[in-house]
């Protein structure tokens, strides 16, 4: 992939025939009515810097900004537009053009060459979050108003900050797991960064499903960061890294798929090829990882998952299902999610206004862009409420964390569940106990 | 006609505060990242970045920009959503967009008279629900109803895929607010079924593109919903049996509602993109719907069905469910969108020809794309006689370019010898300006311009479109 716009294969601008038809389904066109918050307004800008009629400017850095990259635009476009791409060379350029300011320097060195980089220092802060909200330092902190030494937009997030699992993905998964009535298929589960962190049982609930339907499940135990964050925010380089050393570490050869659980990271992971297009040591490889690359709910449903067995005591509940956009939009996996969940017995299934609406988590959009970011959570949350579900079922970490604490600002209480979760939890009723 | 006129010499930061001062200071754009984005329409290969771009709010605010822009000699471009493909919206440099797009209430839904008031920047498919909801119908449907609005409808006449019965959007406008050329309003046309006090004024604005006044409200007449309503899908192994089965319909006097052809780059483009399950390896693809009372449309269905076959369909699939019947429909609306997947540039035409030339005309369209060397997809509502032949083909090479051009004329001179009209839907605009005089002779031509000189003496509204 090209690092700059106007190195960029002139086709993919080309492609945008500015018909408009992306103008609807854009969350930011529909907040402002501004083409230039629209995807046809910055692929006009992107054309232009390209055609060197417009200077790479601070004003079209904050449009690249103020883009959710939500990719729904990508759905909505009948010429095949690759915004994705446009988007993530855009942003790629604009980091290493523009400076950058004091307080990006300080969350991207922490984030994305820090933490997202190196998955056993990550653990580590993990554990020390961990400990610190369970010790009761967290409240002592509050209460002492110590949030004051954070810069600006991190001092809004610290109530926010999401409740870390209290176990990680190795201390829940084996290296290797075996299903009980043999083995079908051989898979690779991807744990996540944010999923292990503090969704590692979602993590558990992925295997387990796996294992009902007779997947060998492998689960290195030190993943590194899939490298989407990195991509996304413009450090082409990091994400290249990380694709690499996932390369080096699966058994490409000796699996039938590699499973993502998270909406996110999938929509980045199956596009190793186009990451590595200029590596010749790797793209061969890199094109049979994209080749293997499952949605798990994708997955389940091309191997015809077991429907689990009804079980008379289970509580009857009442679900709608929101879209993640990168697994919607990115990965176009729409009614895989919604066919599981049809089959889980006694779970009654509601349609979602604008169930592929971003919620405005966005990856760290609720950091850089957090009033449209509340925007976006205010209306996604109206037209949960709407359905009169009691459980709310979704398959990203960052769509999970935002729409739970949206959610929790309101009542009656609903659950947010992973909707493999779900899956997962009828298949353990099918053991349990029945009462009669 | 008086060459467009060059911004009288003013101060540019006064103009914008004086813009401000009629729809705000967060309405008035000018910085490059906020206007280049209004350089372009849905029309491939123009580009003109204007001098900046408004947003009133109201019929008076709008009025009150035009004003501002008579007193600096300032060329007007009214705009909706940019969807045009005649390049209708695209602004002259220097110009003025004016965006109606919060021009975004509709007034009233008259259920008992089976009309509708609404603000010209209203979208399209926001009109077809609100009719919906009191069981009515609002007939046209243009391929980006889901984004165009109501007052760009208004302004290229614009049709769609239900021409064939329904008619296009002048047969729905019973009146329209006018704002002229230097700031006066006017309404013409009234809530009556029957009106001939005076000359039909408010046909002369439908279709005129922005450049005898601007709409910013309309009354639609509505319809009463079909009761029911059919889908059929009919596969050929070629266009010419396609069209002869467009022309045994019309000949057997059935009006279905949908008539509607995609050729075989056509339909695998947009089975690319929709995933409906259209046949790839077909020749050629006939939509069809019809609409009405539940035994019409059974028998329409059924007729229809004998004579495709009669006439060479090779297979006929009919819709199972609404959401089936919706999901075809709305592939086709993409087709012109879709054809974008083969090559860079997309020229999409307009041509249109009574409708026992389609066969003749469909047949010449591929003999040119062969005799030029280009590839041409073509698609359109047969049923009407409205083609899109659509060049596939790419803006930088010049000499591909100019065989596109010659193909073009010989398209166009071959539809005005078969008693055509150079666009159907789309307008002229800049696309197809050089192309009017050809078709109108000169005294239709000379006429239509001394209207534009009465209505716009000083040719500030929309400058250059229609006629140098």
């Amino acid at each position: 992939m090209a690092s700059k716009l106007a190195e960029l294969d002139y086709k993919v601008l080309q492609q945008c025939m500015h018909c408009g038809m992306c103008l609807p389904t854009c969350p930011t066109f529909d907040a402002t009515g501004k083409e230039r918050n629209s995807p046809r307004g910055r692929i006009a800008l992107m054309r232009a810097i390209a055609d060197d009629e417009l200077a790479l400017t601070p004003k079209f850095a904050e449009e690249m900004s103020y883009c959710l990259g939500c990719l729904a635009c990508q759905t909505a476009c009948p010429a095949g537009v690759n915004y994705a791409e446009l988007f993530e060379t855009a942003r790629s350029e604009i980091h290493t053009t523009l400076p950058t300011s004091r307080s990006e320097k300080f969350w991207r060195a922490i984030t994305l060459r820090g933490l997202f980089r190196h998955p056993r220092l990550l653990r580590g802060v993990g554990r020390i979050l961990r400990i610190y909200q369970r010790s009761g330092a967290q409240q002592a902190f509050r209460r002492l108003g110590l949030m004051r030494i954070l810069p600006g937009n991190l001092r809004l997030l610290e109530p926010q900050t999401p409740t870390i699992s209290a176990a990680f993905s190795p201390e829940l998964i084996e290296p290797v797991e075996t299903p009980a009535g043999g083995v079908h298929h051989r898979v690779y589960l991807l744990t996540g960064c944010m999923q292990d962190l503090l969704f590692a049982s979602i993590n558990r609930d992925t295997a387990d499903v796996l294992l009902a339907n007779h997947c060998q499940v492998l689960t290195p135990e030190t993943q590194p960061c899939c490298g989407s964050i990195h991509a996304h925010n413009g450090e082409q380089d990091i994400a290249r890294e990380m694709a690499r050393r996932w390369l080096d570490l699966v058994d490409l050869e000796n699996c039938d798929a590699i499973i993502s659980n998270a909406g996110g990271c999938g929509s980045h992971l199956r596009h190793f090829s186009n990451l590595l297009a200029d590596d010749p040591d790797y793209l061969s490889r890199a094109r049979m990882w994209d080749n293997k690359l499952r949605d798990i709910h994708e997955w389940l449903v091309e191997i015809d998952l077991r429907d689990p067995l009804p079980n008379p005591s289970a509580t009857p509940r009442t679900v709608t299902y929101h879209d993640s956009c990168h697994l919607a939009h990115g990965q176009k996996v729409v009614s895989a999610p919604r066919k599981i969940l049809r089959k889980i017995p006694g779970l009654t299934l509601v349609d979602l206004t604008e169930a592929d609406w971003c919620c405005g988590s966005a990856g760290v959009y609720n950091i850089t862009q957090p009033a449209e970011s509340e925007r976006l959570l205010a209306r996604k949350i109206d037209h949960i409420r709407t359905t009169g579900a009691d459980t709310l079922a979704t398959a990203n970490p960052g769509c999970h964390l935002q729409i739970a604490r949206g959610l929790k600002e309101s009542q009656p209480a609903m659950t947010v569940a992973h909707s493999i979760t779900l899956l997962a939890e009828a298949y353990r009723q099918e053991n349990a106990p029945n009462p009669s | 006609m008086t060459t467009p006129p060059a911004p009288s010499d003013l101060n540019k930061s006064d103009l914008l505060a004086d813009f401000a001062g009629i729809v705000g200071a967060e309405q008035v754009l000018s910085e490059p990242e906020d206007i280049i984005p209004y350089s372009i329409d849905g029309t491939a290969a123009l580009k003109q970045r204007p001098l900046a771009v408004v947003f009133p709010d109201s019929t008076a605010e709008v009025a009150a920009c035009v004003k501002l822009c008579a007193a600096h000699n300032l060329p007007i471009h009214a705009r909706g959503s940019g969807t045009g493909l005649s390049g209708g919206s695209v602004p002259s440099p220097g110009g003025i967009v004016l965006c109606l797009n919060r021009l975004n209430r509709i007034i009233q839904v008259d259920a008992a008279n089976h009309c509708l008031r609404t603000e010209a920047g209203v979208i399209t498919a926001t009109i077809a629900q609100a009719a919906e909801q009191h069981n009515l119908f609002y007939p046209p449907d243009p391929g980006s109803l889901k984004i165009s609005t109501i007052g760009g409808n208004v302004a290229e006449n614009s049709g769609g895929l239900r021409g064939l019965k329904y008619g296009v959007t002048r047969d729905y406008v019973m009146a329209i607010t006018i704002v002229m050329a230097d700031g006066r309003l006017a309404e013409f046309g009234n809530a009556c079924v029957k009106d001939v006090a005076g000359y039909s004024m408010k046909d002369v604005f439908i279709g005129s593109e922005g450049t005898l006044g601007i709409v910013t409200e309309v009354l639609l007449k509505l319809l009463p919903k079909p009761a029911a309503r059919r889908t059929l899908l009919a596969v050929f192994d070629d266009i010419e049996s396609a069209a002869k089965t467009v022309s045994a319909i019309i000949a057997a006097n059935i009006v279905p509602c949908t008539l509607e052809f995609l050729d075989q780059i056509t339909l695998r483009c947009v089975e690319d993109y929709a995933k409906v399950g259209l046949p790839t390896d077909a020749g050629a693809l006939l939509l069809i719907e019809t609409d009405g009372h539940p035994a019409a449309v059974k028998y329409e269905a059924a007729r229809i069905s004998e004579i495709a076959r009669e006439t060479g369909a090779s297979s006929i699939r009919i819709a199972s469910s609404e959401q089936e019947a919706a999901d075809l429909a709305k592939a086709r609306r993409t087709a012109f969108s879709a054809l974008a997947r083969v090559r860079p540039t997309t020229i999409l035409e307009d041509v249109t020809v009574p409708r026992s030339c389609l066969a003749e005309m469909v047949k010449f369209i591929a003999e040119i794309a062969t005799q030029y060397n280009l590839q041409v997809g073509t698609f359109g509502h047969m049923g009407d006689g409205n083609l899109h032949p659509t060049f596939l083909t790419d803006e930088r090479d010049a000499a591909e370019m100019k065989r596109v051009h010659q193909a073009l004329d010989d398209i166009v001179t071959k539809t005005l010898s078969l008693g055509g009209t150079i666009t159907g839907e789309h307008g002229v605009g800049l696309a197809k300006k050089p192309w009017l005089k050809q078709q109108l002779g000169d005294a239709s031509y000379d006429l239509m311009k001394q209207l534009k000189q009465t209505f716009d003496p000083h040719n500030r509204l929309n400058p250059g479109k229609i006629f140098d």
